[in-house]
């Protein structure tokens, strides 16, 4: 059950795909735990114990930023995709393919694109030592 | 494309992912400092300060009756390691070849993880960077010369931070020298000294390449701050007809935030 966010043999990945899968699942959790609550708050009538799944959903939604941070901070590709559709107004849509499109310009599509960002993702080495 | 111009260079995505990953394996086990201190970021290339919360009064206001004070910064630094590679060997890697010579990536990146760790511990005046060593009020204590004397010294180090109120676990940076003397050495009865280290330290001994002698430091968080701009990447500068010119690069700020959090071990 631990383990289930690895879809390869964890003995084989590097700790920074092993660090970058667990906050991948994280972000998973934090989205359905968000989406869990909205249910509960849709339904309950209960205002104080409303107000305690509203602040736990609350909670959730920092939860989820975060995970999602860290992971731009570590995807550079995927940083740049989101900084064209995240926070902007007009249709998400149009902005995601424009955001596509400057990421992976002519070029440096798919795989090239990604390269063609360049970091090596390093990042902290605490506990991998 | 961003300013490493990447797609410039006359690389393929496949070998791309091969240089990328032989600078991994040769960066990750020589970056020392990250595996000790608190790393934020990568805050992007653009990022080019660390906020100190501090400032400095100006001697004059703009006009009559209103004072001013200027924000104080710590502004990041850019190391870069230039390498060039055949372009001969690069064609070989995009035919299959398991053993292209990537040496001069493998030298540039022993050079910069060095230069990163020897700023963290011992400092880089010209870019601002005061390192652990030098930050700490502690008196350092000497390395004996027989390793398995080393634990004494250690043991020691642990106990001057305690005193301050520093809390564990503690991690130790040792230069390579010293490091290839513990990892030989093995105390009376056959049990190996790195492991009554680490149970001393309750935490990691790394090898830490530009080191000289060892660090203790605490692991508890919140003491040493490395400040990522740009992460360690790959760039391209020029090509000809023989060779491709790259380089490794990365910028960054270091900070010490509590200077009793460290001993010295001199070699």
């Amino acid at each position: 059950m631990g383990f289930d966010q690895y879809h390869e043999p964890p003995d084989e990945l590097p700790a920074a795909t092993r660090t970058f899968a667990r906050l991948c699942a994280s972000l998973t959790e934090e989205a359905e735990a968000i989406g869990w609550y909205e249910q509960r708050i849709a339904v309950e009538k209960d205002p104080e114990a409303l107000a305690i799944m509203r602040d736990a959903q609350g909670e959730e939604f920092k939860h989820f930023s975060m995970d999602l941070e860290f992971l731009l901070r570590r995807t550079p590709p995927w940083r740049e995709v989101a900084r064209g559709i995240l926070f902007q107004e007009g249709d998400i849509v149009e902005h995601g393919e424009e955001a596509e499109a400057e990421a992976f310009e002519e070029g440096a599509s798919g795989a090239a694109g990604s390269y063609d960002h360049g970091s090596l993702g390093i990042g902290s080495l605490r506990g991998g030592s | 494309m961003n300013h490493l111009l990447r797609s410039h260079a006359p690389i393929s995505d496949k070998v791309w992912e091969l240089l990328d990953e032989e600078a991994r394996e040769r960066l990750a086990p020589a970056l020392a400092a990250r595996k000790l201190v608190d790393f934020s970021g990568p805050q992007g290339w653009e990022h080019s300060a660390t906020n100190l919360g501090r400032t400095t009064a100006m001697q004059s206001g703009p006009s009559d009756g209103v004072t001013g004070r200027q924000r104080r910064v710590l502004s990041l630094t850019e190391l870069r390691a230039d390498f060039e590679l055949s372009r001969d060997e690069l064609g070989d890697a995009d035919r299959g070849a398991e053993d292209a010579d990537l040496e001069p990536l493998d030298k540039a990146a022993h050079q910069i993880a060095l230069a990163e760790n020897v700023a963290v511990f011992h400092g880089w005046a010209d870019a601002a960077i005061t390192g652990i060593g030098d930050a700490t009020p502690h008196e350092p204590l000497q390395l004996p010369e027989e390793p398995d004397d080393y634990r004494r010294p250690v043991a020691r180090a642990v106990e001057h931070l305690l005193c301050d109120g520093i809390t564990g676990p503690y991690g130790l940076a040792l230069g390579r020298e010293q490091y290839r003397r513990v990892v030989e050495a093995a105390e009376h009865g056959g049990y190996p000294l790195l492991d009554h280290l680490r149970k001393i330290l309750e935490g990691p001994i790394v090898w830490a390449p530009g080191v000289k002698g060892g660090v203790v430091v605490s692991l508890r968080g919140g003491d040493f701050l490395f400040e990522s701009g740009q992460d360690l990447s790959i760039g391209y500068d020029s090509h000809d007809a023989n060779v491709v010119r790259l380089y490794l690069e990365e910028s960054f700020s270091f900070r010490v935030a509590t200077p009793e959090a460290a001993v010295v071990l001199n070699p």
